[in-house]
């Protein structure tokens, strides 16, 4: 049974000790472990979203009709839809990255993560330093159940965003390292789609703290 | 040093060699604090749990000696709260769910033909988080503080005005804390059993605790999210002054209660499904046949989990909410209990059909089986809103809650100490003393809550710390109280039989029981690696119907495969297993530790209100996880 | 409702009894060796598939569904009270006993009394946390909540005393929230209600009259309200009638002068963790308020 390794654990390919048999040792999207692990990561905090939104529409029927509560005004859309359209487009060259290293093109990974990295920063910077000391002028997380969920929901995402931007910097750290080639990619991969997920609870936050009043 | 006997000796040398080479951990605190390997990983989980089940045990035994009369002055009302919430959280958190996810930890990629699981490092993680989690809460003791709301912490009264103690913040940090563990371990069941299974354990041939813990991971993933949703929103409320639950100001207390039971009532599933595994594991290999509606037990499992995600409402039935809304939960409540049928219909067949060998493992099933219908029948009952209405928060519902939860986890877990214990361990336990600990338990069970049936009928609340003398309460609670000490008693006898096994019970070979599926294939306790090649599998009970395997190891040929190149094991399709790449798995990493140790940090930086600490805590994690991820070159890591 | 009781109870008893049967019959099949290959029989059992779908999935079913309408329709039944309710009683649950107030203005504390064979709703507000309200005999529970404006309605088919207790976990002396209800019969009742609503008698001697003095100017009048006199607290239970009850502590002792005195010294001795705090009267003085109060029928 003693197998002749001409293969080690660097190589493309490994030997599995069936004589004849190699299988594959790069891998990535649903043959990788890593992979299933964002993948289920992705579903916990989405179910942790969920439950919050649903808190949200939970209170707000049993509140009754005032919505939000008396002496607060409906939320204004023109800040949120610009800090949407900037959050929403650093999808795009995230998109370019995770594609650009698949076809092997290290600079479009490194730009595509850069540009990815300042427009989320700037939609991060918005939220905590200027859509935020606006609303506190008129109610607070501690004013009413109203403002509680505000916060709170608008919170929870920023540190979603906050803790993507950190992953960014990591991924762009390994890059220059030369970690990533066309087959051994999967941080890009895992961090795009982590990224995209943030993008798409910001829809329903957008919806639900921000459209909904209005309606 | 492990003895290994079978198949190692048939196999050459230089494959042996090679994989100890590889998977050996070398002693030292390095691999004691940094080790991946699932089945260290798995016994600690065992022992940790079994360490909380005697203090949970203690605490009840101290409640029940208040409870044993009329009046008594044992324990003063502070004490009792304090004592009856540490053992909810303590048995539901800190024992049941552990011990079940070491025996998956162990057994589940030995009985997959796996030689990890997919995350060896989150698995550790898990542990040390478990360990940090639970030194966290029983701190709460040492400072008079524990947590004194109940295990289910309805506010307002766990709210900052009415529980101004850092009592409450222990809770709410601790289940946070523990949640992260919780949560890791799940997705690590959900890939593992999803993507490393042997090639040809095509999903109609994986062992029934398989699906077990599959059942139960998925669960997690869904459910816990609610607890930790709600513990946060309890803490900025009680911490900031937020207004979720805060009626006079637009909040509502029953936000609580929805959240915490769409994560309570999956909970009890999440920790029955897995004992409902683990007697489809004893039951085949005990009565000498295969398990009967394999396919019925599987669909019920899975079933179970999901219908288990539609009837928290039914822990609500007298908040006051519309009759056409209990309606439906009604229903759902009686429907989830034809998947329990069908699984409990399916072990009887077997054991009929098969025939019994009446040792200690099937003992403790059979008593788990008469335990848990006794608590499914009274579960239908409460589904009946009328019925419910009257009997719920009384002692009636404590004595269902026990019997469906000692039945379907504390029996299982017994069982499968005296069904798997001499896997891990490599000795055999006592017999006689088995047999003894299965009746002191079974006849104290009973005797402790049967009783409690009857005290709920005759009106007595729960959760109260003493009772009147003229209400005709005090022969049932005594005989209860009684019946507590004889369960203690039986308990006890298993622990020192396993401690007496451990040091000189007889050797146990690799397969005393002659059993089905593959963690007989390996020795007794299984070799750093596992198997000495993984097997190709063509049945579902591998080691009745493959003599290939029973016989010595799987050579090549026949589909064994030896993966000696590394640190490795095969990742293989979802549902027809075809082996698809060679995974190499990271070595034994100090990391996961120092990140435990550093939310352990944080848990307490947030409980005492140091917010700087806090910071800090958050930057160490922030390192911890660097480190954990940063390459060392043994792995494909990108 | 008892019709319901029996069905689940048979089902239940018919159930443990099939599932022990098997049980029984397993045990007592001819052993194998664990040693003995041939004992594993690995061929498939015929009937096994059909005998789980039809007792696990079939029987179950219809057993479940069936009880699950007639459960519906003892929900429908209660639902609804027989007739338009002719009295309102509102419940104020409190930590650790209950506020209960009449539409005519009486208000009394832990002893509801109503009028028998007559469908009374009781509105059920909580001045803190979570209480439950629950009378056994008379099938009812609910939950006071805050924010939800709970409400039940009772009927007592026969006169007499019926039990209750706070089913809800509410803190340190959750188990010393009784209650009593008496149902009586209409004429009896209407006199309660009248004398009930009636201010406070005179203190009748000047030991008592001392007590009634001693009472408004101390604490106790911030608390307690005994109306017809200037104390007017609402923090606790209201004392212009407390001589009529037969407990004192929501059911924790019965009502004597010395037990009241007692009470009134320290009732953190009785009820550890009430609002209650001891009294800064002398001894004296308390046993001249505790006489007080007792004359107040």
């Amino acid at each position: 049974m003693s197998t002749i390794e001409t293969t080690t654990h660097d190589s493309a390919l490994g030997e599995t000790g069936i004589p004849g048999e190699l299988l594959p040792q790069r891998y990535e999207g649903p043959r990788a472990f890593g992979w299933w692990g964002m993948v289920w990561l992705i579903g916990t905090e989405a179910t942790l979203f969920a439950l919050l939104i649903a808190s949200y529409f939970y209170l707000r029927f049993r509140y009754g009709p005032t919505w939000p509560p008396e002496g607060i005004a409906e939320p204004e859309l023109g800040l949120p839809l610009v800090m949407t359209a900037i959050l929403w487009s650093s999808s795009a060259p995230v998109h370019v990255a995770d594609r650009g290293i698949r076809a092997g093109d290290i600079g479009r990974l490194k730009a595509g993560l850069a540009a990815g990295f300042v427009l989320g920063a700037t939609f991060l910077v918005m939220t905590v330093g200027v859509e935020w000391p606006e609303t506190l002028d008129e109610f607070g997380p501690t004013t009413n159940v109203y403002g509680s969920l505000f916060f709170t929901i608008t919170g929870f995402h920023a540190a979603h965003v906050l803790v993507g931007l950190l992953i960014n910097l990591w991924t762009q750290a390994r890059a220059w390292q030369g970690a990533f080639d066309e087959s051994r990619h999967l941080t890009v991969q895992n961090f795009a789609m982590y990224w995209h997920f943030v993008d798409v609870v910001w829809a329903f936050v957008l919806a639900t703290v921000y459209l909904s009043p209005n309606l | 040093m492990t003895t290994t006997v079978g198949p190692e000796a048939t196999a050459t040398l230089s494959t042996v060699e090679r994989l100890e080479a590889v998977w050996e951990e070398p002693p030292g605190l390095g691999s004691w604090l940094g080790t991946v390997d699932h089945k260290r990983i798995g016994l600690r989980y065992f022992y940790t749990g079994m360490v909380f089940f005697v203090a949970g045990g203690i605490e009840s035994l101290l409640i029940r000696m208040q409870l044993a009369g009329p009046d008594l002055d044992v324990l003063g009302p502070e004490g009792f709260n304090q004592l009856f919430t540490m053992h909810g959280i303590t048995m539901m958190f800190l024992f049941a769910m552990p011990v079940l996810s070491g025996f998956g930890n162990y057994f589940v990629p030995l009985m997959i033909g796996a030689r990890d699981m997919a995350f060896p490092r989150l698995n550790a993680f898990g542990y040390w988080v478990l360990l940090a989690a639970g030194v966290f809460l029983y701190s709460s003791f040492l400072v008079g503080r524990a947590p004194n709301d109940g295990w289910f912490n309805y506010v307002p009264l766990a709210g900052e005005a009415f529980t101004p103690g850092i009592n409450i913040d222990y809770y709410a940090l601790g289940l946070i804390f523990l949640g992260i563990s919780t949560t890791g371990g799940a997705v690590n069941f959900i890939v593992t059993i999803l993507k490393l299974r042997a090639p040809g354990m095509i999903l109609n041939r994986i062992p029934i605790f398989v699906w077990g813990e599959l059942a139960m991971a998925l669960q997690i993933v869904f459910a816990l999210p609610a607890l930790t949703l709600a513990s946060v929103l309890l803490l900025l409320d009680r911490k900031f002054d937020f207004h979720f639950y805060d009626a006079d100001a637009g909040g509502d207390p029953l936000l609580w209660q929805h959240l915490f039971w769409v994560f309570g009532h999956p909970e009890v599933y999440i920790i029955a499904l897995p004992g409902f595994g683990i007697a489809s594991a004893i039951i085949p290999t005990w009565v000498r046949r295969p398990i009967v509606g394999y396919t019925y037990i599987v669909i019920g499992e899975l079933a179970v989990a999901l219908i288990g995600f539609g009837v928290w409402v039914h822990h609500m039935f007298t908040v006051g909410l519309p009759n056409i809304t209990f309606a439906f939960i009604s229903l759902a409540s009686f429907m989830v209990a034809i998947p329990s049928a069908i699984q409990a219909f399916a072990w009887l067949a077997t054991l009929v059909a098969g025939r019994p060998v009446l040792r200690t493992p099937l003992l403790f099933v059979l008593g788990f089986i008469f335990i848990f219908v006794i608590g499914g029948v009274t579960g239908v009952m409460f589904a009946a809103i009328p019925f419910d209405q009257a009997v719920h928060d009384s002692y009636f519902v404590v004595a269902h809650l026990h019997y469906v939860l000692v039945g379907s986890a504390v029996f299982p877990i017994f069982g499968a100490i005296y069904h798997w214990g001499p896997k891990m361990t490599g000795r055999l336990l006592d017999e006689r003393w088995g047999k003894v600990s299965f009746w002191l338990m079974f006849v104290g069970f009973n005797l402790a809550f049967f009783p409690q049936h009857i005290l709920g009928l005759l009106g007595m609340p729960r959760r109260v710390y003493t009772y009147d003398a003229d209400l005709g309460w005090d022969g049932y609670n005594l005989a209860s109280s009684l019946g507590a000490f004889m369960l203690a008693a039986g308990i006890l006898v298993t622990i020192i039989n396993w401690y007496r096994s451990r040091a000189r019970g007889a050797p146990a070979g690799n397969d005393p029981w002659r059993g089905e599926t593959l963690e007989w294939y390996a020795s007794s306790p299984p070799a750093h690696y596992n198997f000495v090649t993984i097997p190709t599998v063509r049945a579902r009970e591998p080691m009745w119907d493959q003599p290939e395997l029973a016989d010595g190891v799987q050579a090549p040929e026949d589909g064994g495969r030896p993966l000696t190149g590394g640190h490795a094991t095969l990742s293989t399709s979802m549902l027809d297993a075809r082996p698809q790449a060679i995974v190499h798995m990271p070595h034994a990493s100090v990391w996961p530790f120092l990140f435990a140790v550093a939310l352990l940090v944080l848990a307490y930086a947030v409980l005492l209100d140091a917010w700087a600490l806090a910071v800090a805590a958050v930057v160490a994690c922030g390192v911890a996880l660097m480190g954990w991820f940063w390459p060392r070159g043994q792995t494909q890591e990108t | 409702m008892a019709g319901l009781w029996w069905v689940l109870f048979w089902i239940s008893v018919v159930v443990v009894a099939v599932v022990t049967a098997f049980l029984v019959a397993a045990a007592r099949r001819r052993r194998a060796g664990l040693d003995r290959e041939e004992d594993i029989d690995t061929r498939p059992v015929p009937w096994g598939d059909r005998f789980v779908v039809l007792a696990g999935v079939v029987v179950p079913g219809g057993i479940l569904a069936g009880t699950f309408v007639v459960s519906l329709g003892v929900l429908d039944d209660l639902a609804d009270p027989p007739a338009e309710a002719a009295l309102e009683v509102e419940v104020v649950g409190h930590n650790w006993w209950w506020e209960v107030r009449y539409p005519n203005g009486a208000v009394t504390a832990n002893e509801i009394r109503i009028p028998v064979g007559e469908t009374v709703e009781l509105a059920l507000p909580t001045a803190d946390v979570i209480h439950s309200f629950w009378v056994p005999e008379l099938q009812v529970k609910k939950d006071h909540i805050p924010g939800s404006d709970n409400r039940l309605w009772v009927v007592a088919e026969r006169a007499g005393r019926f039990r209750g207790q706070c089913a809800e976990f509410c803190g340190l002396q959750h188990a010393h929230m009784e209650f009593q209800v008496e149902a009586l019969p209409r004429a009896e009742f209407e006199d309660w209600l009248e004398r009930e609503a009636e201010p406070a008698t005179e203190p009748a001697t000047g030991r008592t009259r001392e007590g009634s003095e001693l009472f408004a100017a101390s604490s106790c009048a911030g608390c307690h309200a005994i109306r017809g006199t200037s104390a007017d607290g609402d923090l606790g239970p209201d004392l212009t009638h407390l001589a009529s009850r037969e407990t004192i502590g929501a059911g924790l002792i019965p009502l004597t002068t010395g037990n009241l005195a007692d009470f009134i010294a320290n009732p953190q001795d009785d009820k550890p963790g009430v609002s209650m705090p001891p009294t800064e009267l002398t001894p004296r003085e308390v046993e001249a308020v505790a006489a007080y109060l007792m004359e107040l029928e």
